[in-house]
């Protein structure tokens, strides 16, 4: 079989808007159906400063994507460095093996200075599912765990604040 | 259900560092903790599919707002492949770039140099069942940037693909053959070794310029793949 290697990843730059489409940021938009949530929250560098200039893109696998759900979705940070999307709430998916993953998103940062794409998720805090997920259970520190799980911040609005850098930094993902 | 196949790991090499220290804008943003490995699940080996129903494409740069774009007109063409040797189809494939004088259509861009009202500089392009991709646009002019003194980027188109999966996703800049800012740049020469990162250049192609009309270059592009042979087996 052909070997080939993958493309080498650069930067997004502080000029990828030029691809931004701000309703993609909202994932109901071609009338699915579901319990609508927000999921928001805060990108910060090291020193603590917003990253204002972050490219966020969203994946999940549930619902199943149509015509009415795209599964997909991209934000842009805002000046404060937060992004928002409009989705709906997913539900488990399958793991490896016999294996259910608690409900959770795929989540892609890029932005000027990343060499490639940054992936995380977010889960739902609450779900009974988390304490047996495949994914979160690999992360040993309760407090990093913590990290990718997004909490309550209003009537149907979820917060997952993501650190680049530093003691909180988020757990990112080797997919 | 079966498991999906796990891609293949990074080839040592290929990609750059997070953290580059020639690339001031790292040294904040780059993650200190090493990345988690997972397993691959159905939220990696699957991703977003785009139609051009939904999202037309922009095949041609060069005539915007009812003009056309000043500059060096240029047909790009390539394909799409994954590790696998096999053609990523029907994919989308997404473009952006600077104007002929090294201005880009954006609000952060405070360069002195001007803005063509003929020229945006946005595409978009879907590969065929084969891979292939084609478009036409300008040839974008080099830019300074402030990463260092008397820093310039050489000039780039920036690519966006998607592929089968979240796990393929790849943002890549295209370069130009024989430009002297490339072994000046920090964000070029950040991935390491010399033939990945010559794969980032684009190479004139005689046979996708167009008489009369524009030169052509032909840039392939090569997404992750997946293993054929499973690593580990439970069973």
């Amino acid at each position: 079989m052909t070997e080939l290697i993958a493309t080498a990843s650069q930067t997004i730059g502080p000029y990828w808007h030029l691809i931004e489409h701000p309703e993609w940021a909202d994932l109901t938009r071609f009338g699915a159906t579901g319990e609508r949530i927000v999921l928001t929250g805060q990108i910060t560098d090291g020193t603590g400063a917003a990253v204002a200039d972050a490219c966020v893109e969203i994946w999940q696998t549930d619902p199943p994507t149509d015509d009415t759900f795209p599964g997909f979705g991209r934000a842009r940070a805002d000046a404060d460095g937060v992004f928002r999307f409009t989705t709906i709430r997913p539900g488990p998916v399958p793991g490896r093996g016999n294996t259910q993953q608690a409900p959770h998103i795929a989540i892609a940062i890029q932005a000027r200075g990343l060499m490639q794409a940054l992936m995380t998720r977010a889960y739902f805090a609450g779900e009974a599912l988390n304490a047996t997920d495949p994914v979160l259970g690999l992360i040993d520190e309760p407090a990093r765990r913590a990290g990718l799980i997004a909490v309550p911040a209003g009537e149907g609005i979820w917060r997952l604040d993501i650190r680049l850098q530093g003691v909180d930094e988020t757990v990112f993902l080797d997919i | 259900m079966t498991d999906p196949a796990p891609f293949r790991p990074v080839r040592p090499g290929s990609q750059a560092a997070l953290d580059t220290p020639e690339y001031g804008s790292t040294r904040q943003r780059h993650p200190t903790r090493p990345l988690l490995r997972i397993p691959t699940t159905v939220t990696e080996a699957t991703g977003p599919q785009f139609s051009p129903r939904q999202f037309a494409p922009i095949l041609n740069m060069t005539v915007h707002a009812g003009g056309a774009a000043q500059g060096e007109r240029i047909i790009v063409r390539g394909r799409v492949l994954n590790e696998n040797g096999r053609a990523v189809a029907n994919s989308m494939v997404e473009l952006w770039q600077a104007n002929a004088g090294g201005r880009y259509d954006h609000p952060g861009d405070t360069h002195d140099a001007p803005l063509d009202p003929h020229f945006h500089g946005g595409g978009r392009v879907f590969t065929d069942a084969d891979g292939w991709y084609e478009f036409t646009t300008i040839k974008p002019g080099a830019y300074p940037w402030r990463n260092h003194f008397n820093g310039w980027r050489p000039n780039h188109i920036h690519f966006s693909l998607f592929g089968a999966g979240f796990a393929t996703r790849l943002i890549t800049q295209m370069y130009f053959p024989g430009d002297p800012l490339l072994p000046l740049d920090p964000i070029y020469l950040s991935v390491p070794d010399q033939k990945a990162r010559e794969r980032l250049v684009a190479a004139f192609d005689l046979e996708t310029t167009k008489p009369d009309w524009a030169l052509g270059y032909r840039f392939d592009i090569v997404l992750r793949g997946r293993d054929a042979t499973p690593m580990e087996n439970p069973a």
